[in-house]
């Protein structure tokens, strides 16, 4: 019914196009690549999702998306200390993959090499017309990388990926090729210093049988922009955890899109958002149950402070076979502020009529009854207050049932309440 | 150690008066019992005295050691020595038992200016009080009164007291849903703490509570005043006679 008028490109979108144009020739991958490469700017072009694209209406990145940095800060980004001590780390710094690290059972390779070799094309791309995130990561994305993890492997300690930047512009993947009967614990740092636009994709697939824990940490400064998408397909009874820690960021976007593809597989998603200062999270979630017999749990926690904006848009898709689906998710949001908000979007579409499926989301404010309680023990306002934010959280942290993963994650928790709590 | 005056009060957010000219003094070392039908207002006096913000005091003054606690919050009453044994502890997920009584000892420690138990001290306090309680240290890994039944949360209750050392104890209903091997070993906790520096303040629907923890005074509240106070017998009576006689006295 609309004709299509070519549309007067942002700020924000010519200077991602005339940063194409000039870093083209430094990126790698030629042929099929370099095909990619030019239909993603093109999708750019034709403008980013605002408002009126359903996934993107309490994130109108056309609007949100203000300023886009040149691509090299010209400062050097060091790697951080792992979250667990003694991990090994892969880190990519300012864009490109370090040295890799020797690991039992576990090969890693630079995504520049994959992408050089043109054997990296088929991943790239956006998956449909509101991928925006996917648009630009192919469009720019020079490193990052790939993990293969062979059958049977079980990692002592987590490997930890590290984005580290120092400002400019970013955009990395991590890749994971887990196989059969894998028991492993992946760490996902998304940190840096500067007023850098990061973007990073995972694509993990997961064999059948493996039990794997994959967390994504967070903690870029208030300046930066940070847009994340995971993608991950589950195997025949594989069990997956995601873990996704926000603390950071000025315009953050993170997507969660996963398939349960194999029968008895399960899927469980545990976030945890920080809000501060003026600031907007989104983390969209898009889970496929694709086969029967398949589970998942949800549990989101966000905390809210300043004039900070966070979204949740969970929506759960049951397909026709997808008989015996188990699938729940809860959305709580701790809001302490008048100033911040929150909005909360679950989605159920289920199309077979044997599951069990639902949602609840809620938004309070710290409980009255507890705080007085706590004060009556002689605990002062301050403690209380804050004894009752860091445990809404660390309930979900401790779900991870890791000792050593859940101190590390409370001690960044301790860290975001003391500089903003 | 605790004189209430003409103490009036309302329900903040209504405005419905529930204490209606209360009078009580409650010495040092006493043990004072204060029963009544419900809805008399024994549980909103306990919330009062801990300083909930629920009820707005209009009139009237409560002294503890002779100063008004009027304008002091929940934190500094308990710091100041006033305890609340609530008669439904809250259940707070996500905050461990060990670590909320490290906190609140401390916390009430740095308020008396002194300095903050190190861990191996503070768990042999906590083992020993359980132990006396009969509590597991299991229980106490777990969040605050989580899952615990309601013995267990009451036993938990008597714990923080010992722990925290209070001034003047107030307990409420802490009979309620107990059974009597349970109400044996709370009485026997409350009745260790007894000592001729501390004042103790028994709110109970009944007698029964009284032969284990023996009051030194019995007073009847009832329409948010004291209309009568005695000595233990009075509960005896009552328990045999039923409020009527002594409200018809009031009245």
């Amino acid at each position: 019914m609309n004709i299509q008028t070519p549309i007067k490109n942002t700020p924000a979108e010519l200077a991602l196009i005339d940063a194409f144009g000039e870093r083209l020739a430094l990126l790698p991958g030629d042929g099929e690549v370099m095909l990619k490469r030019d239909a993603a700017i093109e999708a750019i072009k034709a403008g980013l999702p605002t408002r009126r694209i359903e996934s993107w209406h309490y994130t109108d990145l056309r609007r949100l998306l203000t300023k886009v940095p040149a691509f090299d800060g010209g400062l050097a980004a060091k790697p951080v200390a792992p979250l667990i001590e003694g991990s090994p780390v892969l880190t990519v710094l300012n864009g490109v993959a370090g040295k890799p690290v020797v690991v039992e059972g576990v090969s890693a390779t630079p995504v520049a090499e994959k992408l050089g070799d043109g054997t990296y094309a088929p991943a790239l791309g956006a998956q449909g017309a509101d991928d925006a995130i996917g648009a630009l990561n192919s469009a720019f994305v020079a490193d990052g990388w790939l993990l293969e993890i062979a059958d049977g492997t079980v990692l002592e300690k987590p490997v930890e990926v590290q984005n580290v930047q120092a400002g400019g512009q970013v955009h990395t993947r991590f890749a994971a090729k887990i196989g059969n009967g894998v028991t492993a614990t992946i760490v996902e740092r998304q940190t840096g210093s500067g007023d850098a636009l990061v973007s990073s994709i995972d694509n993990v697939v997961i064999g059948d049988g493996s039990e794997v824990t994959w967390l994504i940490v967070q903690e870029q400064p208030d300046t930066a922009t940070h847009f994340g998408q995971f993608n991950a397909w589950i195997g025949k009874d594989a069990r997956f955890t995601l873990f996704v820690m926000n603390a950071g960021g000025k315009l953050v976007r993170q997507e969660i899109r996963v398939v349960t593809k194999g029968e008895g597989s399960d899927f469980q998603l545990r976030g945890v958002d920080l809000l501060h200062g003026d600031t907007h999270t989104d983390v969209t979630m898009v889970l496929d149950h694709a086969v029967p017999h398949t589970g998942s749990r949800e549990i989101i926690r966000n905390v809210v402070t300043g004039k900070a904006r966070g979204v949740f848009q969970g929506r759960i898709n049951v397909h026709q076979v997808a008989q015996k689906t188990d699938a729940k998710m809860a959305c709580n949001t701790l809001l302490l502020s008048d100033d911040g908000e929150f909005s909360t979007k679950p989605e159920l579409e289920i199309f077979a009529d044997d599951v069990a499926c639902g949602h609840g989301a809620t938004v309070t404010e710290i409980d009255h009854a507890h705080l007085f309680y706590l004060m009556a023990r002689g605990i002062d306002e301050k403690t209380a207050r804050g004894l009752l934010v860091k445990a809404f959280v660390a309930e979900v942290i401790e779900e991870l049932e890791d000792e050593a993963l859940v101190e590390a994650l409370e001690a960044r928790l301790d860290g975001w309440f003391a500089e903003h709590g | 150690m605790l004189e209430i005056k003409n103490l009036h009060a309302r329900i903040a957010d209504e405005g419905t008066e529930i204490i209606r000219g209360l009078n009580l003094t409650v010495a040092k070392g006493e043990v004072a019992a204060i029963m009544g039908p419900n809805g008399s207002g024994k549980s909103t006096l306990s919330y009062i005295l801990a300083g909930r913000e629920d009820y707005e005091v209009t009139e009237g003054d409560i002294l503890f050691n002779g100063e008004s606690i009027l304008e002091m919050d929940p934190a500094e009453r308990a710091a100041s020595g006033i305890f609340l044994a609530f008669q439904y502890p809250m259940e707070i997920p996500g905050v461990a038992t060990m670590e909320f009584l490290k906190v609140a000892m401390n916390a009430q420690r740095k308020a008396r200016g002194e300095e903050p138990l190190k861990v191996p001290e503070l768990l042999k306090k906590v083992k020993d009080a359980a132990g006396t309680l009969q509590m597991d240290m299991g229980m106490l890994k777990r969040p605050l009164n989580v899952g615990f039944s309601g013995g267990e949360k009451k036993r938990a209750e008597i714990l923080q007291m010992k722990l925290l050392e209070p001034k003047l104890c107030v307990m409420d209903e802490t009979d309620s849903g107990l059974d009597i091997d349970a109400l044996k070993i709370v009485s026997d906790g409350v009745n260790a703490l007894r000592s001729p520096d501390r004042a103790i303040v028994v709110i109970t629907h009944y007698q029964r509570l009284l032969e284990h923890i023996v009051p030194d005074s019995v007073h009847v509240l009832y329409k948010g005043q004291i209309i009568k106070s005695g000595d233990k017998s009075l509960a005896l009576d009552l328990e045999a006679n039923g409020y009527a006689g002594v409200i018809g006295e009031a009245a």
